[in-house]
């Protein structure tokens, strides 16, 4: 007798985000990127339909960042030069699109101004076609002076900017609103916060269709089953038809892999735990791999070793009869 | 939790002139304000102010008017079934169908008519004979009411079972039967048939009406409730069905989930 499969039906689906814009649409990128927008649980090809395929965002900062020797390696010497480094991730390790991190903006690090930062975002966006993310440096004054002067220089390619946070989040809003750009959502892990920091922003006017929900996560053994089971509340209250939290979902997942010990120290201190080059590389990729099954549909990512094999794994998952 | 906006109903002066004089105004105007109070459906019931032959022409037209200013989508109420019939040709959004009780005879009429206008439909637990005192005949009439449904095709979560509360300042004794007949009507099929209560009659004529079905509503959801034929622009009401849905875990805290629960 033929089992027949049991399956659930889906009130709604996920809202669809679009990143980007293309010269007929105001902007001057080569493509655009679509997220979100599944009407399913993730990958479940048969109860529903997965509109888009998660993307992976690779990480470029605008001033050589503090990262291990296993990721700046492969990464070489465009790393003090953000516009070679993002067209190499584009073209060489096959990036959907930038993740743009200020760190350089941070008060207590080297201060940059809002043109110096301006002027990198442009640079990145002249040395490539794919669309951008752009973040600040985690200090909410300079990221709100900063980010305001982004959008409006960047007005029309449709950036994804951030980060909005409950204390913080009206500068960065009305920047979006103006400036018709997307705007990333961050809250605590914390499903009750994301919820009501999505709803403070939409009250002020930004159409939820504009809005990708940071919910931060932990990496691989640190914490990372508490990041999954927000995801996957959010995930089946937007299934649900929960309007306000029906928006895809992004991951710093590079920035919380390579965070653990585990990435970073060498098998000479460590001879158990084998090979730090394959243990970092896996570190990063599992980090990946398990938020993709709760709903990430933006993978933030760094090593470009793991870019590559989470690239096998997103399309290894989207066949529908595998 | 489903509110059905009960306040469109030819017993009421305001809603009784208009339909006498074909002034589209005051049904017009509950509908915005129930719209707005926090409605999900609205309920038309055009009362004793339309003479039974002149009702389906009354639900055409009261389907219409209300349609030109929302879109929340209608539970037709009438015991009339062509005049219900007249309005589902008319509904732009997939109506609820108020009411049929466990007779065999309405059952085959309103059944299948339920299923080709894909509509909701309302079942009451009872029959000619009368509303029955305890839970278990109500269960029995419902057991009845999902077998229609299955036999007729109607998808069990199409189908709203109200168990018909009384008024407790003179039939006190229904009110505990009430919730043990929801929560028994959950059980009796897999997905489960929806339950709804016609809430205001439980406070009928009594000066709390406000409390009573305040309290009774909490209670209510408590044993499983799913939808409520209510005054929609009773604000503590409306409140009282947000924070239960939030307190049975069936949709997720945020702090403005009271403005959130209103929202269209």
């Amino acid at each position: 007798m033929a089992v027949v499969l049991v399956k659930e039906r889906y009130q709604s689906k996920v809202g669809e985000v679009v990143i980007g814009a293309t010269s007929e649409q105001g902007g001057t990128r080569t493509s655009v990127v679509k997220v979100g927008g599944d009407g399913t649980l993730p990958f479940l090809h048969f109860e529903g339909k997965m509109e888009n395929r998660p993307v992976i965002a690779m990480e470029v900062t605008d001033i050589v960042p503090a990262w291990n020797n296993i990721i700046k390696d492969q990464i070489g010497d465009v790393i003090s030069n953000p516009a070679a480094w993002a067209k190499k991730c584009v073209e060489e390790f096959n990036a959907d699109l930038i993740y743009l991190k200020l760190i350089g903006a941070n008060p207590e690090g080297e201060n940059r101004s809002a043109e110096q930062c301006t002027q990198v975002v442009k640079d990145v966006l002249a040395a490539v076609g794919v669309p951008v993310v752009v973040v600040g440096c985690d200090d909410p004054e300079k990221d709100n002076e900063v980010l305001a002067a982004i959008a409006e220089a960047a007005s029309g390619e449709n950036l994804l900017i951030g980060l909005a946070e409950q204390d913080n989040y009206k500068s960065l809003a009305a920047a979006a609103m103006v400036h018709k750009h997307n705007l990333i959502a961050r809250s605590p892990l914390d499903i009750n916060i994301c919820k009501q920091l999505n709803i403070l922003i939409s009250e002020m006017g930004l159409p939820l269709n504009r809005i990708v929900i940071d919910p931060m996560i932990g990496g691989l053994g640190y914490g990372i089953e508490y990041a999954y089971s927000i995801m996957e509340r959010a995930r089946l209250g937007s299934l649900a038809n929960d309007k306000m939290l029906s928006m895809p979902m992004i991951c710093t997942v590079g920035y919380e892999a390579n965070r653990a010990k585990e990435a970073n120290v060498s098998i000479d201190e460590y001879p158990g735990w084998g090979e730090q080059e394959d243990r970092a590389t896996l570190w990063e990729t599992l980090t990946a791999t398990a938020l993709l099954q709760t709903g990430a549909s933006i993978l933030c990512m760094r090593n470009p070793a793991a870019v590559k094999l989470v690239r096998e794994n997103i399309a290894d998952l989207m066949e529908k009869d595998a | 939790m489903i509110i059905i906006g009960e306040r469109i109903n030819g017993m009421f002066k305001d809603i009784g002139e208009g339909l006498r004089n074909k002034d589209p105004k005051p049904l017009q105007h509950w509908a915005l304000k129930q719209e707005e109070g926090g409605a999900h459906y609205l309920d038309v019931n055009s009362g004793p102010a339309v003479p039974s032959h002149e009702r389906p022409e009354a639900y055409e037209w009261m389907v219409k008017i209300i349609q030109e200013v929302s879109e929340l989508p209608l539970c037709l109420d009438s015991t009339n079934y062509d005049a219900i019939e007249a309005g589902l040709k008319l509904v732009k959004r997939p109506a609820l169908i108020n009411s049929v009780p466990a007779e065999r005879a309405k059952i085959e009429r309103v059944f299948s008519m339920a299923v080709t206008y894909n509509a909701a439909l309302i079942g009451l637990t009872m029959d000619n004979v009368g509303i029955p005192k305890d839970a278990e005949n109500r269960v029995a009439f419902a057991m009845e009411l999902v077998a229609a449904a299955d036999e007729f095709g109607l998808p069990m979560e199409d189908l709203f079972l109200d168990p018909l509360i009384m008024p407790c300042n003179v039939a006190q004794e229904h009110a505990p039967e009430v919730l043990e007949s929801i929560r028994m009507i959950k059980t009796l099929a897999n997905p489960a048939p929806k339950t709804v209560l016609g809430l205001s009659n439980v406070s009928q004529k009594s000066p709390d009406r406000h409390l009573i079905n305040r309290t009774y509503l909490a209670m209510a959801m408590a044993c499983g409730l799913d939808a409520a034929i209510m005054d929609a622009n009773d604000d503590a009401l409306v409140d009282v069905a947000a924070t239960g849905q939030i307190l049975l875990n069936k949709s997720i805290y945020a702090d403005s989930y009271l403005k959130v629960f209103r929202q269209r």
